[in-house]
């Protein structure tokens, strides 16, 4: 069996999903039935999240911690030059991330936010997508949030942006017809190829997915589910991201960020 | 950049005691039975050994293969018999070589 | 630095090329006959008998790309008495060697961890070699869980 119709046969097997009945929609968690992924982990991924000696996202983050602190593009600042301790500096800074951008008019996810930064102040190139620098400065950033609560900013601007991303969550889409929202709201808990289905909280990203062998950021992880669900990906950067990854941390608020996370 | 190492000593034992001694390095471990996407066969790419040497004596060595996973980690113990630099060195293809040390203080 | 899309190209393919989570396939595997000769080639002739050795790793297994694994053995780690060599085999990766480790009576303690890759729902063995050249074995079958969200597989 191919991964694609093993996941195909998998998602059929999921009785909501399957047959002729339209399942009602989805019904949002209640804020307190929600969990990360984090608790139905097996005991080694666990311990390899929270020991901070052998979290293999680690490694990026000090790779951040070292480009904080060079100097680069015309400016010739660092991040450190202008942010000063990243510790006290970038505290709660992910948590409040995707934060809405009066220039653009619209939200900017975190890694978005290091990159105009970086344009805009250092006035250096902004790093690619998954680039090794941009996931290692963006896990950098968001370690300084682990253990905060999740903490989408208080601003209307951002309100047509979150609904936006809830109806992207709700839409059923791709070959199989599924939406985001008929596993991880309906159907988190079960089982699918051996998995459990999360119920999607954006709590530890960038994260260490063992899957990748590498750190990735939270579009990366969405990418995937797409392909999943034999939906077209949307480009590194789209517009629909930001406004899932604002709809999923509003659907989070309140929960502990973990990065760098670890997940299967 | 350069691989990244995650070395976790204690940096006070006693004399005598069984230490433990964490270490992660960032490496690809690229195994050698992948294809690209021209169906061209991606060279290995592996950190082949990993040595530890106590004040520069050598107390731990170890062979490794494709099987390892990307971003190796290797954990042992020695018994602190006194105060000095623990060396840890890892060579691959490619002539890969980083080093990376610790210090101990052992009362 | 890699460019990024030519990476995430690269693990497209992987994942078209195994059918699987782990990164692990070739056409010939390691069978348990090539695992017996990658031990003999390890301990020589020495009779491999079960026990004082403990191979950790867990029974199911969420991604073959990362499975933790200890290895203890009942040592008193003495200069007269002790852990020479660690060795871990698996039995239908592409290759039966994993990792081998070299101790001394400096350990103080004869136990080891690392991260391995399992191609497939297999057996593990673990075998160490005491100072007195007498060889010990362990074995764990460990039954690999697939990931269902995959990256690129179409
Ligand atoms: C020349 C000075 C300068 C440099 C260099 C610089 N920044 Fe900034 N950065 C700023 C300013 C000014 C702001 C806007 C501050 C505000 O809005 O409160 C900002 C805002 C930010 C924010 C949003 C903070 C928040 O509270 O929402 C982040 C994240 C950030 N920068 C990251 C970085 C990173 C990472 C680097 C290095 C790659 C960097 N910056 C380099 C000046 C700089
Ligand atoms: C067929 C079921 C299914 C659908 C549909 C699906 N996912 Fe997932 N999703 C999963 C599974 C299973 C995992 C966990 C994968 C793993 O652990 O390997 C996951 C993981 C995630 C995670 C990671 C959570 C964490 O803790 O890091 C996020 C976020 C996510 N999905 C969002 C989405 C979004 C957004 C969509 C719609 C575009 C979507 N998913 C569609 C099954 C699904």
């Amino acid at each position: 069996m191919t991964p694609a119709t093993r996941f195909a046969v998998a998602i059929a097997a999921l009785p909501l999903v399957a047959g002729a009945v339209l399942p009602s929609p989805a019904a949002e968690i209640p804020l307190n039935e929600r969990r990360s992924a984090y608790e139905d982990m097996s005991r080694d991924n666990k311990a390899m999240q929270d020991d901070d000696t052998s979290n293999p996202g680690i490694l990026g983050v000090l790779d951040g911690e070292m480009l904080w602190s060079t100097p680069a593009g015309a400016s010739g600042k660092s991040c450190a030059d202008c942010h000063g301790d990243a510790k006290s500096s970038m505290k709660g800074v992910a948590a409040r991330h995707p934060a809405f951008d009066p220039v653009s008019g619209r939200p900017l996810d975190l890694e978005q936010r290091i990159n105009l930064s970086r344009q805009q102040d250092q006035k250096a190139p902004p790093f690619a997508a998954e680039s090794k620098e941009l996931l290692a400065l963006t896990a950098y950033v968001a370690m300084q949030s682990r253990g905060e609560p999740v903490a989408p900013p208080d601003d209307p601007r951002l309100a047509p942006f979150i609904e936006i991303g809830r109806a992207l969550f709700n839409a059923r889409q791709g070959q199989l017809n599924l939406s985001c929202a008929q596993c991880h709201d309906d159907n988190w808990g079960k089982s699918l190829a051996g998995n459990v289905v999360p119920q999607a909280h954006p709590t530890g990203y960038p994260i260490y997915r063992l899957e990748w062998q590498s750190l990735g950021s939270l579009q990366r992880r969405l990418r995937n589910c797409m392909i999943g669900m034999r939906a077209e990906p949307y480009a590194y950067g789209a517009l629909e991201y930001v406004d899932m990854e604002l709809y999923l941390m509003w659907r989070a608020r309140g929960m502990k960020m973990e990065t760098p996370g670890v997940r299967p | 950049m350069a691989a990244r190492t995650l070395i976790n000593v204690p940096p006070k034992a006693k004399r005598g005691e069984v230490i433990q001694i964490k270490t992660l390095i960032s490496h690809v471990m690229e195994n050698g039975f992948r294809h690209d996407n021209m169906g061209k066969p991606i060279a290995r790419d592996i950190i082949t050994t990993f040595t530890c040497a106590y004040n520069g004596e050598k107390i731990f060595e170890a062979a490794l293969y494709p099987a390892i996973s990307a971003n190796p980690f290797i954990t042992f113990y020695t018994v602190a018999t006194e105060s000095g630099t623990l060396a840890f060195q890892w060579t691959g293809d490619n002539g890969f070589s980083q080093e990376a040390t610790a210090k101990i203080t052992v009362e | 630095m890699t460019d990024p899309a030519s990476r995430m190209n690269t693990t497209r393919r992987a994942f078209l090329a195994v059918a699987g989570a782990a990164l692990l396939v070739r056409p010939a595997k390691a069978t348990p006959a090539s695992m017996a000769a990658a031990i003999r080639q390890a301990v020589g002739e020495a009779h491999v008998k079960p026990g004082r050795i403990k191979l950790n790793v867990p029974p199911l297994v969420e991604n073959g790309n990362v499975v933790a694994v200890s290895v203890s053995v009942e040592s008193p780690m003495t200069e007269k008495d002790y852990v020479k060599t660690i060795h871990i085999f698996t039995e239908k990766n592409p290759q039966p060697n994993v990792i081998s480790f070299q101790l001394n009576a400096r350990a103080g303690k004869a136990e080891v961890q690392t991260r391995i890759r399992l191609a497939d729902t297999q057996t593990v063995v673990a075998i160490c070699e005491m100072s007195d050249g007498s060889c010990w074995s362990d074995k764990v079958d460990v039954v690999l869980t697939l990931s269902a969200c995959l990256e690129d597989p179409i």
